[in-house]
């Protein structure tokens, strides 16, 4: 047993960590400090400035653009993007989309398809959740009709996240509604956003902020070369995809940055005595159990990863872990800023440069209510222990 | 990076594993509990035929010159049997003294009768009103013309009943100090512990001792000790928490209710979920412990770092301590309420793991401290 990184691992750490610092733009890293919104340009630049260093797809074969890294040096790699704070990588095109595409798509649809999403020439969105469809996600109802070489398809998909800036979506749909098994029937289609028929309607969440959409079929052509995989399989294809979703969903380098950042703000931060809040115990305790939280996540990700990396098998439902603790950790983050904060957490957005406010308080209190989003998002966590109760435990 | 035990350490593990499951099944113990001693010397003797009490000293004394990770195998399967033997008292605490603060002459004289088993030691520290600092200690050490004499009063002193020589933390005029002495020089108010374990109150009234490391610097070997302890510790718990978890699972598969086993049940679904969870926490956090308790002591930063992450797997430890056993008594139902249950057992063990050597509060006050 040996908890140490090699020296070699520890030397990609160092190029990595030291690549980023001369790569991230001040201006990026300027808007991801203060918690602003990120549009379509800015994610994209950071992904172009990736992509030109070979390094935005390392999970992909090496033929297509990938690292060739292993599981260790690819966690090293999001692990020092997250404690950074570079721009997020939008997954629908990198880890979603394109995986599914490597694994089922014909030799036309890659040489089509996988350029572009590397190259983040095209923008990609997901469409999975239905209004009547969310964690049961089977029971969907969009319709795609075989009508000579193209579907029409009718219907509505919601929580489309950055559905309003993207060029593709990725979508289930149901091509036949007489099987007696939900999950068969199901296909997965890519259509362009662009096609008549589209209507992309924002819902704003309660943070005030727009990231995800409803978007609405309504006869929509959609070529049938556009099909992935076979029709009626494409329960499949979401299966395979799932398992992607739910990797790096632990964020461990995100939450180590913001964890650095609450120490630094409570030890300026007085406390009703006077002295910092960092040396409340009532504070400090909940502080140190989030840390010591942490701690743990990391070495059970890296446990996992060793085990993987040994067994060459892909990841089990052991993730799911993962997105529980990490996803319960970013909300405890959020709580315990707020609670830092005191009343000043009460400003719904404080002005970025005003003096009264510490910079620390920018974006606190959206953003707390924009994180209650993790514990439901990429399979809620219930849905998570679902996994873990069935496939680990057997029950 | 690697987080497998290498072989030597899984032929170990395996070995002692093997031996508790034929010897050590829930009905044998339960005799051993309940002998007079509470503890086995036939036991204890197979344990140093296997290995466990030379693995963590030197090969000058004939042990095999191990660490805490090289014992992590081991005490998980401690935890997993509910091991009652004096071996942590003896192999993690008492001889950790002399192996790491003695004299050449008194690891002579100790180490290799530990190793063969023919020693058990005993760690005497804690007194009224100390609580978990270790600095906090009102026995007095005097030095005479052949040595020393100790006087004071120890309190629950972990296998003291069984052991043979104590280690026992005593001031002098230069401060906090150590010193070997004989238990024929003691006396000792035994008791059961919660555990089912043997302790006792050991007072020491002018008692002859002999120094061990330098007078008045104790507290470093002191806190370097227990931090290997409770790495040790850390281990048996996650055993403890393994069988907690793995015998509440396989309850769920097999009672019925309603016409149904009560693994079907969601509610309860989750909640097993939730023990593995934390399970696997815990488990990550023994890794650390044990790694860090043997790692190089140089550096100006090695001790502090060895504390910190000590204490942040206890506190992890504590809670999940907690956690799993509350959870696997509550789903057994009244049945994990019996005494004839092995996991209500566990869940004694695994509350005492919580309390012993530093809780979560005492723990998260170091680690901030750090």
């Amino acid at each position: 047993m040996d908890l140490n990184y090699s020296q070699d691992e520890s030397a990609f750490r160092d190029e990595v960590r030291g690549w980023i610092k001369q790569n991230l733009p001040q201006d990026l890293r300027e808007k991801i400090a203060n918690y602003d919104e990120l549009g379509r340009e800015d994610l994209l630049r950071w992904h172009k400035i990736l992509a030109k260093k070979g390094w935005v797809a390392p999970s992909w074969p090496k033929e297509f653009g990938g690292t060739d890294w292993n599981v260790v040096q690819r966690y090293i790699f999001e692990e020092e993007c997250g404690f950074a704070g570079t721009p997020p990588l939008i997954p629908f095109g990198l880890s979603m989309c394109g995986p599914v595409i490597l694994r089922f798509g014909t030799p036309e649809q890659k040489k089509r398809f996988l350029p572009d999403i590397y190259n983040g020439d095209v923008f990609w969105c997901q469409g999975y959740s239905e209004p009547g469809s969310g964690s049961d996600l089977a029971s969907l109802k969009t319709k795609a009709e075989r009508q000579g070489n193209h579907y029409i398809v009718n219907g509505q998909k919601i929580w489309t996240t950055l559905g309003h800036i993207a060029d593709w979506i990725f979508c289930l749909v149901r091509t036949d509604s007489t099987l007696s098994k939900r999950q068969e029937g199901i296909s997965f289609l890519l259509i362009d956003m662009k096609t008549p028929g589209i209507t992309v309607r924002p819902l704003i969440l309660m943070d005030g902020g727009h990231e995800v959409n409803e978007v609405f079929f309504d006869n929509v052509k959609v070529p049938v070369e556009n099909l992935i995989f076979e029709e009626g399989k494409g329960w499949t294809v979401a299966k395979y995809l799932l398992g992607h979703e739910r990797m790096n969903t632990g964020r461990i380098g995100a939450s180590k940055r913001e964890l650095e950042k609450l120490k630094e703000f409570a030890a300026r931060q007085t406390g009703d005595d006077g002295r910092p809040l960092i040396e409340d115990s009532r504070f400090r305790d909940k502080l140190t159990r989030v840390e010591v939280e942490l701690m743990a996540l990391e070495i059970t990700n890296l446990r996992f990863l060793d085990q993987m990396r040994r067994s060459g098998q892909p990841p089990g439902a052991d993730v799911s872990m993962l997105k529980i603790k990490g996803t319960e950790i970013q909300q405890a983050l959020t709580e315990l800023s707020m609670q830092a904060v005191g009343p000043m957490a009460q400003p719904f957005k404080s002005v970025a440069n005003d003096p009264d406010f510490d910079e620390f308080t920018a974006g606190l209190a959206p953003r707390y209510c924009n994180f209650r989003k993790t514990t439901i998002y990429a399979g809620s966590n219930e849905i998570q222990r679902n996994i873990i109760s069935k496939m680990t435990l057997g029950l | 990076m690697n987080f497998d035990y290498n072989e030597e350490q899984q032929l170990l593990a395996d070995s002692v594993r093997r031996y508790l499951a034929k010897d050590y099944a829930f009905e044998a113990r339960k005799k051993i509990v309940a002998s007079k001693d509470g503890w086995s010397p036939a036991v204890w003797e197979k344990l140093a035929e296997i290995g466990p009490t030379g693995l963590p000293f030197s090969p000058d004394y004939g042990g095999f010159g191990g660490g805490a990770v090289d014992l992590m195998g081991v005490m998980e399967a401690l935890g997993d049997a509910l091991l009652v033997e004096p071996y942590l008292a003896t192999a993690g605490l008492g001889a950790q003294f002399v192996a790491r603060a003695g004299s050449n002459a008194q690891k002579k004289a100790i180490l290799p009768a530990v190793v063969e088993g023919k020693l058990k030691m005993a760690f005497a520290h804690t007194e009224k009103g100390s609580r978990y600092n270790l600095a906090r200690v009102d026995a007095q050490a005097k030095k005479t013309a052949g040595g020393w004499e100790i006087t004071g009063q120890k309190l629950v002193v972990l296998g003291a009943p069984a052991a043979d020589k104590f280690v026992v933390s005593a001031k002098t005029d230069k401060g906090l100090s150590l010193f070997l002495v004989d238990s024929k020089n003691v006396k000792i108010k035994p008791y059961v512990t919660l555990d089912e374990q043997r302790a006792g109150d050991v007072s020491f009234s002018k008692a002859p001792g002999e120094l061990v490391g330098a007078e008045g610097g104790a507290l470093p070997v002191i806190e370097e000790v227990m931090d290997f302890a409770t790495a040790l510790v850390c281990a048996e718990a996650v055993g403890a928490m393994k069988f907690a978890c793995d015998t509440t699972l396989e309850y769920l598969k097999t009672r019925k209710q309603f016409g149904v086993t009560i693994g079907t049940f969601q509610a309860l679904q989750h909640r097993m979920v939730d023990m593995y969870v934390s399970y696997e926490q815990a488990k990550s956090m023994a890794c650390l412990a044990a790694s860090k308790v043997d790692a190089p002591a140089d550096g100006p930063t090695a001790a502090q770092d060895r504390a910190r992450s000590v204490s942040a797997a206890k506190i992890k430890i504590a809670d999940n301590c907690r956690h799993i056993s509350q959870e696997a008594i509550q789903l057994h139902g009244g049945m994990g309420m019996t005494d004839e249950m092995k996991v209500s057992h566990t869940f004694k063990r695994l509350t005492m793991i919580a309390q012993q050597f530093g809780d979560a509060e005492h723990h998260l006050a170091r680690f901030a401290s750090l």
